[in-house]
C-alpha cells in the first residue's frame, strides 16, 4: 500500500492551549537470556531461519512450556529497579488470538496477575527538573515469530500474496513494561515520554537484563494518547500507536498524536479507538485495526504452566544484585570528576559515561579521559554512524591506551599538539600511544643548548617583536614562541620555550 | 442469565473468535445443541460457590522452572517437516489481512 | 485363540522372555497375525507399524541373547493411543485435521516406552481430540466393542480398549481427561488406571483439557496395569505440571493385594438412581467380595458431584478451546482454500480449514469454551466452573478423611448401542457422570471388571479412587478384587467374550 495521506493536524501549541495530553507508554523489552521463555532454544540474533525451534516454540501438538528461571529473575529484578511491589503469588495467562506468527495461537502472558506493580520511574528533563512517571506493572510474556511479506511493495504487509515466517524469535522473552497513565505534562509530554524510555533503556542496560537495541527490536515502544480538554478531568478515547522503534520517534509520534486528536476534537469530531502504525520516513501515524467487541482475548490462567511465588528471601536476594541507579550513578560521577552540568550533559548524550568511568579508575585524569574520548574519536565514530564506545571497540582502542597517552604527556614526553599526532596514530591502528611516538620519532627535545639555539636565532629574526616583549608587551612573546616551534619542528615544549624567550628578553 | 439465550448472531460471533467458517446449516445445528448444553452447564452458578477460592491446578505446585541453558533445537528441515507449504526454509503461509 | 500367546498376560509374557522361552520377535509377529485377523471388524488401529515392532522386537530379542539386563517388560509390544506423539509415525487424534501428520518427536510416554524396550505395534483409534465416550467421533469410523461389535468399545480410548479387548495387545496407553481410560475399560471387561495428576507426563501428548488430561496404563489384568504404570509414570522435567516424587509401590501393591483393615468409602451419589440395575447389583457384589477380602465398608457424601458435569463442561471446552487453537493450517497438518474465493488470506484459510478438519463435535466444544472465557461471561461459567471445582476437590479431602479409598461403578451402563447417543451431546456427556470428579480433582482412578450385568451380558466396571499420590491403593483393592471374582468365576471374563475371528468370517 502507498503511504496514507496525513490527516489534518492542529499546530502543537494551539492544541496544547485547548487540551490536556494523557499520555501511556508500553515498552517491551526481549530479555538477554540464553534460552527462550518457555523452551531450551537458543535466542540468538540472525540466526538462519527456523533453526533455533523447537516442538515447544513451534507449538506443535503435545509440546509443553516451562518457566526459564533466569526470565524470571530478570523479571524480578526489572520490577525491583523500577520500584515495584514483586507479586509473593502470580500465574501465567493465555491470551487468545489467531495469528500466522504466534505458533500456538494464544500468547503466553500475564493478566491480572503480573510479576510486579506499583512502581514509578524518575525521569529527569532537559531543564534539570524531575519527573516520576507511575509504574502500572511490568509482566512476563513471549515474542512472536517473523514474517517476511512477499509480494507487493517489498516488505510491506498490504498487498502481499503471501507470508514466509521464520519462528526463531517465537517465545523469546519478553518483559512488557506500563506505565499508568501520564496527566499534568503539558507541553512537556513529547520530552517526557523520550526522557522516560531514554531512561528506561539506561536503566535495563545497567541491570545487564538487555542489549536494548531499538534499533534491532530488542526494545519496542507502544504510545498511547488521549487529550482532555483543559479543566476536564474525564480521559478523552486514545489511540495506540504500535511500534515507535527509536527515541527520536517516541517524541514525534507523541507531537503528531497530540496534533492529530486536536485537530478532531476541535472539529467536533470523536477520536476513534484504534490501533495506529508509526511512519518512521513520514512522520505521521496511520490507522490500523480499530479496536471492537472483536477484540476479546478470553485470558484465563495458564494450565500448562504452575503459579510463579517467589518467597521474600528471594526477591531481597535479587534486590542485593540491583546496580546503582544510572541517575544517582550519574550525579556520584559527576561530582567525583568535577564536570559541569554542562559537561556532563555532553558526557552522558555521547554514551561515555562507562568509557570514562573505567579510564579514570585505569588512572587517567577524569579531564583527560573526557578530552581523549569526546575529541577527535568522537567526530569519527559520528561519520561511521556509530557512538564512541562501539567505535573504539571496532578499533581495539581502550582506556588504558588513554592513561598511556596521558602519562607520556606529564612524563614530559610529549606536549600537546604531539600527543594529538600520537592519538591519531592509535586510532589508525598503529599500536600503542608508546609504539607509535616512537615508530613517528615524536619526542620533545630536552636539550636546552638546541632550544636556546632556536630563541637566539628567532629573536635575532624579529627584532621588532623583540623589542616589544623588551618594552614589558609579555603577550607578543607568543609570536616568538610560534616560530621556535617551528625551528624545533614541533618537538619542543611550549612553556620552555617561552621561559627561555622571556629570560632572554628581559634580563 | 439463562444460556438458552444465545442466538444464531452471537454462534456466528463466536465462531469467528474461533476461527471456523460455519455454513448457515451448521449454525442453525449449533444454535440449538448449544442452547441445551449451555443451559445445564449454567447450574454450576446454582452451587454454594460464594467465598470459595476458583481452583485451576489440580496440584498446588509453585516456582517449577529449568536454568538457562540452551537444548539441542530441532533441524530446520525437521521443523519444516509438516509444513503445508514452504520456501526459503521458512512457512509459507497466505498473505496476512492486517498487522496486530 | 490360535495362539495362545495373546491371551497370555504381559506379566506371564515377560517371565517367559526373560527366561527366552518365546522370543518378542515371536510374540510381536503373533500379535500382528490376530490384527490381521481380527482388525478388520473391530478397527482399533489407525495405523499399524509391522515392520518399526518387528525391528524393536529383534533388536530386543539380541540384546537378551547377549545377556543384557532389560527391564521387566522388554520385548512385550504395547499399543499407543493417537493421541501421543511417535517420531516418525502418524498421529492424528483421530482428527482430519493432522491427517498425515508425522511428529519430528516423540512423547515422553513413547520415549519411557521404547527405553523400556517395548516395541509400539501402532496407534490407536479414538474420538476425535479425545472428545468422546463412543470412538463414533473419530474421523476415521469407529472401533467397535469385541463383546458386541454393535457396541461401542466406549471413549475417547476405544481404540486402546478394544485392542487389548481382542487380544490383539497385551497393554495399550490411554488418556483420561473425564474417564477415557477407565469408561472404555468398563465397557470391555478390560483394567484402566488415570494414575494421579502429574504423575505421568503431559509432554507430547496432545492436550485435550491441560489440567484435566492424564495419561495412563490399559490392560487385562490389575498386575499388567501396574507394570505399565510403572514404565509411563515419574517425573519428567518438560512437563511443569509433572510431580517430582517417586513414583508410588503400584507393582508391589498389586502382587500383594491385601485390603484388610482397609476403609472402602461407597460414594451415596454415585450409585442407585440412574444407574442400570445389572451395573447396580455387580458393583453391590464386588463390594461384599472386598469385605469378605477384610475390608471395611462406609458410606460417604459428596455433595457437590451433583455439580461436577456442569464444572466439567466448562472446564473442558474452555481449555480445549485454547489448545486448539494451534490447528490453524499454517505450520502442519490440513490446508484447505476456502470456496469461491480467489487469494484468500490467511484468516480465510485457517477459518476454512477448521470447518473442514474439525467434527461436529469438536467445533461444539470449540465454541462452547470460547463462550465460557469470553468477556462478561467468563466470571459467571469458566469462573464458578472453577470455583465448584475447588468444591469437589473439598469434598474428595472430606471424604479420604473417613475411607482410604472410595468405590463406584465407573459408568451407569454397559456399553450402548452405535447411534444411541450420538445425536444428544448431554446424554453422551452423562456418561461421564461416574469419572469426571476424580479429573476435576486430580485423585488417581482405576476401573476393573466386575461381571457382566444379567440383563444385556455384558460388562461392568468398578470404580476405585484414591487420593492423590496413593496410587498403589488402587492396585491393592483391584487386585484383591480380581483374586476373588476370579475365582468365583473360574476365569478371565474376557475368555467369555464372543471370537472374533468366527465374526470376522461373516463381515
Ligand atoms: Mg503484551
Ligand atoms: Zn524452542
Amino acid at each position: 500500500m502507498s503511504q496514507a495521506t496525513a490527516e489534518a493536524t492542529l499546530p502543537f501549541e494551539e492544541a496544547l492551549a485547548a487540551y490536556d495530553p494523557v499520555l501511556g507508554l508500553e515498552v517491551h523489552v526481549e530479555l538477554g537470556t540464553n534460552t527462550k521463555m518457555f523452551c531450551g532454544c537458543a535466542t540468538a540474533f540472525g540466526a538462519e531461519p527456523n533453526s533455533q525451534v523447537c516442538p515447544v516454540c513451534l507449538g506443535l501438538p503435545g509440546a509443553l512450556p516451562v518457566v526459564n528461571e533466569k526470565g524470571v529473575e530478570s523479571a524480578i529484578r526489572i520490577g525491583l529497579a523500577l520500584n515495584c511491589e514483586i507479586a509473593s503469588w502470580c500465574r501465567f495467562a493465555r491470551k487468545n488470538y489467531f495469528y500466522p506468527d504466534m505458533p500456538k495461537n494464544f500468547q503466553t502472558s500475564q493478566y491480572d496477575e503480573p510479576i510486579a506493580f506499583n512502581g514509578h520511574l524518575d525521569v529527569e528533563l532537559a531543564d534539570g527538573s524531575t519527573y516520576r512517571v507511575e509504574i502500572e506493572r511490568a509482566h512476563m510474556e513471549e515474542d512472536t515469530g517473523k514474517s517476511l511479506h512477499v509480494g507487493g511493495s517489498t516488505g510491506r504487509i498490504h498487498g502481499a500474496t503471501h507470508s514466509l515466517v521464520d519462528y526463531n524469535r517465537a517465545g523469546i522473552p519478553l518483559i512488557e513494561i506500563v506505565t499508568k497513565p501520564m496527566t499534568g505534562a503539558g507541553e512537556r509530554a513529547p520530552e517526557i515520554a523520550k526522557a522516560y524510555v531514554a531512561t528506561l533503556r539506561d536503566l535495563l542496560k545497567a541491570l545487564g537484563v538487555s542489549d536494548v537495541k531499538m534499533e534491532q527490536g530488542s526494545m519496542r515502544c507502544d504510545v498511547n494518547l488521549s487529550l482532555m480538554p483543559k479543566d476536564s478531568t474525564t480521559f478523552g478515547i486514545r489511540s495506540e500507536t504500535k511500534n515507535v522503534n527509536s527515541l527520536r520517534s517516541v517524541e514525534r509520534a507523541v507531537r503528531y498524536e497530540i496534533g492529530r486528536h486536536a485537530a478532531i476534537l476541535s472539529s467536533g469530531g470523536k477520536v476513534t479507538q484504534e490501533t495506529r502504525h508509526w511512519h518512521e520516513d513520514t512522520g505521521i501515524t496511520t490507522a490500523g485495526r480499530e479496536k471492537s467487541d472483536a477484540e476479546d482475548y478470553r485470558y484465563f490462567p495458564e494450565p500448562d504452566l504452575v503459579p510463579v511465588a517467589p518467597s521474600a528471601e528471594t526477591v531481597e536476594a535479587l534486590r542485593a544484585t540491583l546496580p546503582e541507579p544510572p541517575a544517582a550513578r550519574r550525579k556520584r560521577l559527576q561530582s567525583a570528576w568535577g564536570y559541569s552540568d554542562l559537561e556532563m550533559r555532553d558526557v552522558v548524550n555521547a554514551a561515555l559515561v562507562d568509557l570514562i568511568d573505567e579510564t579514570v579508575t585505569a588512572g587517567a585524569s577524569p579531564a583527560g579521559a573526557r578530552k581523549w574520548w569526546s575529541g577527535e574519536i568522537a567526530r569519527r565514530a559520528n561519520d561511521a554512524g556509530s557512538d564512541v564506545p562501539t567505535y573504539a571497540a571496532s578499533l581495539a582502542v581502550t582506556p588504558a591506551h588513554v592513561v598511556e597517552l596521558e602519562s607520556l604527556v606529564t612524563g614530559g614526553r610529549l606536549n600537546d599538539a604531539m600527543a594529538r599526532q600520537v592519538w591519531d596514530g592509535v586510532l589508525a591502528g598503529e599500536g600503542t600511544p608508546t609504539a607509535v611516538a616512537d615508530a613517528r620519532g615524536l619526542e620533545l627535545v630536552q636539550d636546552t643548548g638546541a632550544l636556546q639555539a632556536a630563541v637566539d636565532k628567532v629573536i635575532a629574526a624579529n627584532p621588532d617583536v623583540a623589542q616589544k616583549v623588551r618594552d614589558g608587551k609579555v603577550q607578543a612573546a607568543g609570536a616568538l614562541i610560534g616560530q621556535v616551534m617551528k625551528e624545533m619542528k614541533g618537538q619542543a615544549d611550549a612553556a620552555a620555550a617561552r621561559q627561555l624567550i622571556l629570560d632572554s628578553l628581559t634580563n | 442469565m439463562r444460556m438458552s439465550e444465545l442466538t444464531r448472531a452471537d454462534v456466528a460471533h463466536l465462531a469467528g473468535l474461533a476461527r471456523i467458517e460455519l455454513s448457515d446449516d451448521e449454525l442453525d445445528k449449533m444454535v440449538g445443541e448449544l442452547g441445551i448444553i449451555l443451559e445445564s452447564v449454567a447450574t454450576v452458578q446454582n452451587a454454594p460457590i460464594d467465598d470459595v477460592a476458583p481452583m485451576s491446578h489440580p496440584m498446588p505446585l509453585v516456582n517449577v522452572t529449568r536454568p538457562d541453558e540452551v537444548r539441542p533445537s530441532l533441524s530446520p528441515e525437521a521443523a519444516l517437516s509438516g509444513a503445508p507449504e514452504q520456501d526459503q526454509q521458512r512457512f509459507s503461509v497466505p498473505r496476512i489481512l492486517d498487522e496486530d | 485363540m490360535t495362539n495362545e500367546l495373546i491371551t497370555a498376560s504381559a506379566a506371564d509374557l515377560a517371565a517367559r522372555l526373560a527366561a527366552r522361552e518365546i522370543s518378542s520377535a515371536e510374540l510381536t509377529q503373533a500379535c500382528l497375525d490376530r490384527t490381521a485377523a481380527v482388525d478388520g471388524v473391530v478397527h482399533s488401529y489407525l495405523h499399524v507399524d509391522a515392520e518399526g515392532a518387528l525391528a524393536a522386537a529383534r533388536a530386543i530379542d539380541e540384546r537378551r541373547a547377549a545377556r543384557e539386563s532389560l527391564p521387566t517388560l522388554a520385548g512385550v509390544p504395547i499399543a499407543v493411543k493417537d493421541v501421543m506423539t511417535t517420531k516418525g509415525l502418524p498421529t492424528t487424534c483421530g482428527s482430519k485435521i493432522l491427517e498425515g501428520w508425522i511428529p519430528p518427536y516423540d512423547s515422553t510416554v513413547v520415549t519411557r516406552l521404547k527405553a523400556a524396550g517395548m516395541p509400539i505395534l501402532g496407534k490407536t483409534n479414538l474420538d476425535e481430540f479425545a472428545m468422546g465416550s463412543s470412538t463414533e467421533h473419530s474421523a476415521y469410523g469407529p472401533s467397535r466393542n469385541p463383546w458386541d461389535l454393535d457396541r461401542i468399545p466406549g471413549g475417547s480410548g476405544g481404540g486402546s480398549s478394544s485392542v487389548i479387548a481382542s487380544f490383539q495387545a497385551p497393554l495399550a496407553t490411554g488418556t483420561d481427561t473425564g474417564g477415557s481410560i477407565r469408561q472404555p475399560a468398563a465397557v470391555t471387561g478390560t483394567v484402566g488406571t488415570k494414575p494421579t495428576y502429574g504423575g505421568v507426563s503431559r509432554y507430547g501428548l496432545v492436550a485435550l483439557a491441560s489440567s484435566l488430561d492424564q495419561a495412563g496404563p490399559c490392560a487385562r489384568t490389575v498386575l499388567d496395569t501396574a507394570l505399565l504404570h510403572e514404565v509411563m509414570a515419574g517425573h519428567d522435567p518438560m512437563d511443569s505440571t509433572s510431580i517430582d516424587a517417586p513414583v508410588p509401590a503400584v507393582v508391589e501393591a498389586a502382587r500383594r493385594a491385601d485390603v484388610s483393615g482397609m476403609k472402602i468409602g461407597i460414594i451415596r451419589e454415585l450409585t442407585g438412581d440412574g444407574f442400570q440395575a445389572g451395573v447396580q447389583q455387580r458393583f453391590d457384589e464386588s463390594v461384599q467380595h472386598l469385605v469378605d477380602a477384610g475390608a471395611e465398608v462406609v458410606e460417604v457424601s459428596c455433595p457437590s458431584f451433583t455439580y461436577a458435569l456442569a464444572a466439567y463442561y466448562l472446564i473442558l471446552p474452555s481449555e480445549a478451546s485454547s489448545n486448539l487453537a494451534k490447528f490453524d493450517a499454517m505450520r502442519y497438518g490440513l490446508r484447505v482454500a476456502p470456496h469461491g474465493i480467489d487469494d484468500p488470506s490467511a484468516e480465510q484459510v485457517m477459518a476454512a480449514t477448521r470447518d473442514a478438519g474439525f467434527g461436529d463435535e469438536v467445533k461444539r466444544r470449540i465454541i462452547l469454551g470460547t463462550y465460557a472465557l469470553s468477556s462478561g461471561y467468563y466470571d459467571a461459567y469458566y469462573g464458578s466452573a472453577q470455583k465448584v471445582r475447588r468444591l469437589i476437590a473439598d469434598d474428595f479431602t472430606r471424604a479420604f478423611e473417613a475411607a482410604d479409598v472410595l468405590v463406584s461403578p465407573t459408568a451407569p451402563t454397559t456399553a450402548f448401542a452405535f447411534g444411541d447417543k450420538i445425536d444428544d451431546p448431554m446424554a453422551m456427556y452423562l456418561n461421564d457422570i461416574a469419572t469426571i470428579p476424580a479429573n476435576l480433582a486430580g485423585v488417581p482412578g482405576m476401573s476393573l471388571p466386575s461381571g457382566l450385568a444379567p440383563e444385556d451380558g455384558l460388562p461392568v466396571g468398578f470404580q476405585i479412587l484414591a487420593p492423590a499420590m496413593q496410587d498403589q491403593r488402587l492396585y491393592a483393592v483391584g487386585a484383591a478384587l480380581e483374586a476373588r471374582l476370579l475365582s468365583a468365576w473360574g476365569a478371565p471374563l474376557l475368555h467369555s467374550a464372543p471370537d472374533l475371528t468366527a465374526a470376522g468370517k461373516g463381515a
